[in-house]
């Protein structure tokens, strides 16, 4: 099994990688277009602003490949956001628009700190491979100032102060606004049932 | 919600973990990457790393190193030590550390915490802040790694917060020194206070000593976690029975 990590700037890339090395998965650190073509898992791990991610993206030559990947992918982060059609980010950006909507700066009121920075249950799983063994409740971690629209894509959420959308997906495209590689056991199992998914 | 995190800080001299009292007389409290597979293993929530001594002898730390404990985790961790280009960030977090926090070299060139959220984006970028009340007022100390060092920074504490966060910090770690390593408490006033001026998370460091303080500084500073050292270092508090207590307690773990 061979996952390409798309390499787009400094970022949580190596962490990434090393999580799916303790699963015993072959993670390579790339930006090259042949060999992300190639791969039979893509992440894209969060790097940066949306914006920022999305010019890389395009100057390497990555956009069009991305978006014709049939195989399994996976947006951590950062990544869960760009598979969405815009951001409000740095006054605006558009990217990979495989699920409708803007994402937005978090407005969660004068109680709550920005950026939702720590460990926050999962909750509202729906039945999903991705999701398998993992038990509602289950604790992730969470870092982000800016948060996906609820849309027919969440396939969990997780509640600090509005409703944020854990993880989504659509079609072979999967996204987690937490960090599953620094999420202990259930990010692990999440991980695991990504390498293991059969579509 | 979101559980508060409990963070044992490993203060790192030589990949040997180090501990003092106000930080001074360093004494060896064990391998570091043998301590960070334990407090893992046993449910802390967080770790930072601090090479206490890269700052004040003018070096960086040692990316191999940091490499080994991101390989070793599956929780995030904060490095820190002798950071002062973005470049030197961005090498930590290519390296599989999770947030960067800088201390001296952001008092002395404050812009380098907008160039390090520019480009890596505010939610690693830690800021700490040591800090001791002088004539009732809140002041920033620097290079408290090094007593010899060691001097004012010549700012007040609570501006520096405001002005930190304005500038593009993600987090504040903020260290009482009058009350670290003494396990005499967490300075809740002063904690509290930062609290009030804050919208990003802030972290209490420095003084705790019993499950109690830990309980206070989640109740009368509502911070986003505790950091703590000697307590865990020497056995003194297990993290999961320091857990346990503060879950029955009402404080919302990480279970």
């Amino acid at each position: 099994m061979t996952v390409a990590i798309v390499h787009l700037g400094a970022g949580n890339t190596a962490s990434v990688q090393f999580a799916l090395e303790r699963l015993g998965a072959e993670a390579v650190i790339t930006a090259d277009p042949a060999v992300i073509a190639d791969a039979e898992r893509l992440v894209l791990p969060g790097v940066g602003a949306a914006g920022y991610a999305m010019a890389r993206m395009a100057d390497l030559g990555l956009t069009d490949i991305i978006k014709g990947f049939e195989r399994p992918l996976i947006g951590l982060c950062l990544g869960q956001q760009l598979l969405f059609e815009t951001s409000e980010e740095n006054g605006g950006a558009t990217m990979l628009g495989f699920i409708p909507g803007e994402v937005r700066r978090l407005d969660v009121g004068p109680d709550r700190p920005v950026p939702h920075m720590g460990w926050t249950k999962l909750e509202g799983l729906k039945d999903d491979p991705i999701l398998e063994g993992v038990s509602p409740g289950a604790y992730a971690y969470f870092v982000h100032s800016f948060v996906c629209p609820d849309t027919d894509a969440t396939i969990a959420c997780a509640d600090y102060g509005t409703e944020v959308p854990a993880m989504v997906r659509t079609g072979n495209r999967w996204g987690c606004q937490f960090h599953p590689e620094r999420s202990a056991r259930a990010g692990a199992r999440i991980l695991q049932n990504f390498l293991s998914l059969s579509i | 919600m979101t559980a508060r995190r409990i963070i044992p800080c490993l203060d790192v001299k030589d990949g040997r973990v180090v501990k003092g009292v106000r930080f001074e007389g360093h004494t060896d409290m064990g391998d570091a990457a043998e301590l960070a597979a334990r407090y893992r293993d046993e449910g802390a929530d967080e770790l930072v790393f601090y090479d206490i001594t890269a700052s004040p002898e003018g070096r960086t730390l040692d990316y191999g190193w940091v490499r080994s404990i991101a390989r070793l985790l599956d929780i995030p961790f904060c490095v820190a030590g002798g950071i002062r280009t973005v470049d030197q960030a961005a090498a930590c977090l290519d390296n599989g550390a999770d947030k960067v926090s800088i201390n001296s070299p952001a008092l002395e060139r404050p812009e380098l915490i907008t160039e390090m959220a520019d480009r890596l984006g505010s939610q690693c970028v830690v800021v700490g802040v040591d800090s001791r009340r002088e004539d009732g007022e809140y002041v920033v100390h620097k290079y408290t790694g090094d007593p010899n060092a060691r001097r004012l920074a010549g700012r007040r504490t609570l501006d520096w917060l405001v002005e930190a966060q304005a500038l593009g910090a993600g987090e504040i770690v903020l260290n009482c020194i009058d009350q670290d390593g003494v396990r005499a408490g967490y300075d809740t006033a002063q904690l509290s206070e930062a609290r009030s001026r804050l919208t990003i998370p802030l972290i209490a460091s420095g003084g705790a000593g019993a499950v109690s303080h830990f309980l206070d500084v989640f109740d009368r500073a509502n911070v986003s976690g505790a950091l703590a050292a000697s307590v865990f270092h020497t056995g003194a508090i297990r993290i999961p029975d320091l857990k346990a207590s503060l879950a029955a307690s009402g404080v919302e773990m990480r279970s």
